[in-house]
């Protein structure tokens, strides 16, 4: 502070320096308030987040195939697994995980996975049944996740995501 | 900087215009009469060849956007009709792809200039750091341009970068549905990108303008390193002798962007992306256009999400920081033994970045890339610096002209 702000600074502030302040807030505000929509409407509108739900009829899905459902413009991946499959899953010690996570808390019914299909890396789409543990493969970077899509190896740090969902029937299940 | 001749406006209305708004003798002060050092080689033409690109790339982008549809369901079938209905349509758009293609050859060559003959240092910190701005900018202006027309490369190209700040702890995967406008890439993100790729051209105009302000501010950097001392020996007048070089080099330039653009338009294009987008398939093999090549090496090396965004942003903020890592006085490398080697190992690297970023991210290549994003960052954190300590450098002629007549002694 120079001596000569200092000693206005002692003197009883002016009208002026009021409406200094006054305006200099207000501008603020205002300019906050015109951004903040500018900043806003980037974020998905009504109609994305109209959350539209799936139903999926999987009593046509045999054994051991994967089906891919499109949900939130997302591939969400049915995979109605084997009994080979499913022990492969529950038997991993959960030490050989980089996200550990027991494939009991990931299923609803052990025979079906039901989780997104989008690489956790950088939201590749990975193909099924290929990779080392036989679960999925990103063809981007190579993560690797097993029968349970549990991430097992790669730059992905995470396992692929259960999505909320729901059996309606034996044969129905509700994505969302 | 003192120029060769002063503007003497000769018409009335030059004389009128000229109290009113000096523009005349500011562009005579600035690109006739200017001072450019007498020794600049043809690696000095590039910063016109990126000008005359940048203005290219802007006129054949405004009459794409003519016929272009920015819409999800029409953005891929618009673009072939550019192909095959607008009159001269598949010109223009080759013109704009392969332009991009050559507008990044020709900053790259521009950027290793400003290495060899260290153009980054004092005094020009702050026109190196307008030069990496620019260079971030037209990235991101190409990124956004290869979304457009809506190929199966375009989708995945939009997915996988913006999946990049997915990365940031905590506040990530809203950032990215901040970018896209949605939970996945779509219409919305479609169609902001274009408005965002129409955009930020005129931002590179800009920050240009800054630029070459700074440039004129400090004057060239020329191949000796040495600056200017007196300007009637040392320089030359930009008009004619820069404008012609220039003129000269745009023109083989010119050669080569033409023999792109009418004969191989698709060389350095990806087939996937005559394939329309198809959020559900990523092709079993993705790669990015060849200028993002060495960057994108670098992000798939590190096995570590976190971790290989901050090395890919750093990997191109680094290089702002050139100015205070090389500490040696000496600028150019022409008088630096040492680092004249290291330089040409730098390039490799970064050659080699660039070609392991096209392999498949497995096995050797990944070990490969892991050496080589290493030794990118060695080079400017610790050889570099250890360079300009113990380097002996060789000794420097007194002058721009003395350097010229130097180089006249020994080859006589």
């Amino acid at each position: 502070m120079t001596k000569e702000m200092a000693v206005k600074a002692a003197e009883a502030p002016s009208r002026r320096d009021i409406l200094y302040i006054a305006t200099g807030s207000a501008a603020v505000v205002a300019a906050g308030a015109v951004v903040w929509p500018l900043i806003a409407q980037m974020n998905p509108d009504a109609s994305t987040r109209a959350l539209a739900s799936t139903e999926v009829d999987i009593s046509a899905i045999p054994e051991g195939q994967i089906v891919t459902v499109k949900w939130r413009g997302k591939p969400v991946f049915i995979r109605h697994r084997t009994a080979a499959e499913i022990k492969a899953a529950e038997d991993v010690p959960l030490a050989d995980l980089p996200d550990p996570e027991p494939d009991s808390k990931r299923v609803h019914k052990p025979e079906w996975l039901v989780v997104i299909g989008v690489c956790t890396h950088l939201g590749c789409i990975p193909t099924g049944k290929e990779g080392a543990f036989n679960g999925w493969f990103c063809p981007c970077h190579g993560s690797t996740y097993d029968v349970s899509g549990r991430i097992r190896s790669g730059p992905a740090p995470s396992n692929l995501e259960v999505p909320q969902y729901a059996f309606i029937s034996d044969n129905k299940i509700k994505i969302g | 900087m003192e120029g060769h001749s002063e503007y003497t406006p000769k018409s009335g209305f030059a004389r009128w215009l000229e109290r009113r708004l000096p523009i005349l003798s500011f562009m005579h002060g600035s690109f006739v009469s200017y001072p450019t050092p007498k020794n600049l080689n043809y690696m000095w033409v590039f910063g016109a060849i990126l000008s005359f690109m940048l203005v290219a790339q802007i006129v054949t982008g405004v009459v794409l956007a003519m016929h272009y549809t920015a819409e999800t369901t029409l953005a891929f079938q618009s673009v072939e009709k550019i192909m095959r209905d607008v009159n001269w349509g598949m010109f223009l758009r080759y013109a704009h792809s392969n332009g991009a293609s050559m507008f990044f050859l020709a900053v790259y060559i521009h950027i290793f200039r400003g290495m060899y003959y260290g153009s980054y240092k004092e005094p020009r910190e702050v026109l190196w750091i307008l030069g990496v701005v620019i260079f971030m900018l037209m990235m991101a202006t190409g990124f956004l341009g290869y979304v457009l027309p809506w190929g199966q490369m375009s989708f995945w190209a939009a997915t996988v970068i913006t999946n990049l700040f997915s990365a940031i702890p905590v506040v990530g995967t809203s950032i990215t549905t901040w970018l896209l406008g949605g939970y996945s890439v779509d219409n919305p993100t479609l169609n902001r990108f274009f408005a965002l790729h129409y955009l930020l051209p005129f931002i590179i105009v800009a920050v240009v303008a800054l630029h070459v302000w700074a440039l004129h501010v400090t004057g060239q950097n020329n191949p000796s390193g040495v600056e200017v001392k007196d300007v009637k020996k040392d320089t030359v007048p930009f008009t004619p002798y820069a404008t012609l070089k220039d003129g000269f080099g745009i023109g083989v330039f010119l050669i080569v962007y033409a023999w792109l653009t009418f004969f191989v338009p698709n060389y350095l294009g990806h087939p996937d992306n005559y394939i329309e987008a198809n959020p559900l398939v990523t092709p079993p093999h993705i790669v990015p256009e060849w200028y993002f090549l060495p960057f994108y090496a670098i992000l798939r090396a590190i096995p570590n999400k976190l971790l290989g965004v901050i090395a890919l942003f750093l990997s191109i903020l680094i290089t702002a920081a050139l100015p205070w890592l090389d500490r040696s006085k000496v600028k150019s490398g022409s008088y630096r033994p040492l680092f004249r080697k290291e330089y040409w190992v730098f390039v490799a690297v970064c050659v080699g970045l660039g070609y392991l970023g096209a392999q498949p991210a497995e096995g050797a290549y990944l070990w490969f890339a892991r050496v080589l994003s290493a030794y990118y960052f060695l080079h400017f954190l610790v050889i570099l610096p250890l360079i300009g300590k113990w380097e002996k450098p060789e000794p420097l002629p007194d002058s721009i002209d003395a350097s010229i007549a130097r180089e006249e002694t020994s080859h006589a």
